[in-house]
């Protein structure tokens, strides 16, 4: 996530997408778009890891953390199949 | 029972660096996370159409808008570094006092530094 992250920051300061055309270009190379989804899986995965963390510190009734628990990994499965949602809509 | 006396207030505790590094790493974290879904809807707006994007440049332009991102990149840069900081100590790097001492302390001025430039890029 640290490369991604310095990767596109490059790319943001040495050639910045000027119009929708140049960006849509760029995001829809297979290289590009695998990086994000690999990014997006790991970032999520990340996510469920620090958030349960800290939600198993300060929520301490079994039933009331089952169900955030629960909530999380519901949203976070659902940002991940609406980036793939974004990608999949790129015409090529 | 655990009756150990319990002193939590928080205005007078002094808190080592290290603690204020590690509980803004925390704090970054839920912050970054919540801010997940508003990336992903700007990203899917930025994709859309000629339209939405011009839109996006035009909020990326407005300085409550820099203000917010200037505000995210000093949380992911802090998040990041703290985040290091953190799998050395787990192997063994810099875990002694002075030098946890100083590598939080480096983290906490290099997050400000990168927000700072940040900002002056911004600007």
């Amino acid at each position: 996530m640290l490369v991604f992250v310095v990767v596109v920051l490059l790319h943001f300061v040495f050639d910045p997408p000027r119009s929708h055309g140049a960006w849509q270009g760029w995001v829809s190379k297979p290289e590009v778009g695998v990086a994000i989804l690999v990014f997006f899986g790991a970032l999520l995965v990340h996510a469920w890891v620090g958030l349960r963390d800290v939600i198993l510190d300060y929520v301490q009734p079994v039933a009331v953390r089952a169900t955030v628990l629960a909530l999380l990994g519901f949203a976070l499965v659902a940002l991940g199949v609406w980036v793939a949602g974004i990608l999949w809509r790129i015409p090529a | 029972m655990d009756r150990r006396p319990v002193f939590f207030n928080l205005m007078q505790i002094q808190m080592p660096v290290g603690a204020l590094t590690s509980i803004a790493h925390r704090v970054t974290g839920i912050v970054l996370a919540l801010g997940v879904p508003f990336g992903v809807y700007l990203f899917e707006l930025s994709l859309r159409d000629v339209e939405a994007f011009e839109q996006l440049v035009e909020w990326v332009r407005a300085w409550p808008f820099k203000v917010v991102v200037v505000g995210f990149v000093w949380a992911l840069a802090h998040h990041l570094l703290a985040g290091v900081r953190h799998l050395l100590s787990d192997i063994d790097v810099g875990s002694r006092l002075l030098h946890a001492r100083r590598s939080a302390w480096i983290v906490n001025v290099s997050a400000a530094t990168i927000a700072l430039l940040a900002a002056g890029a911004l600007v």
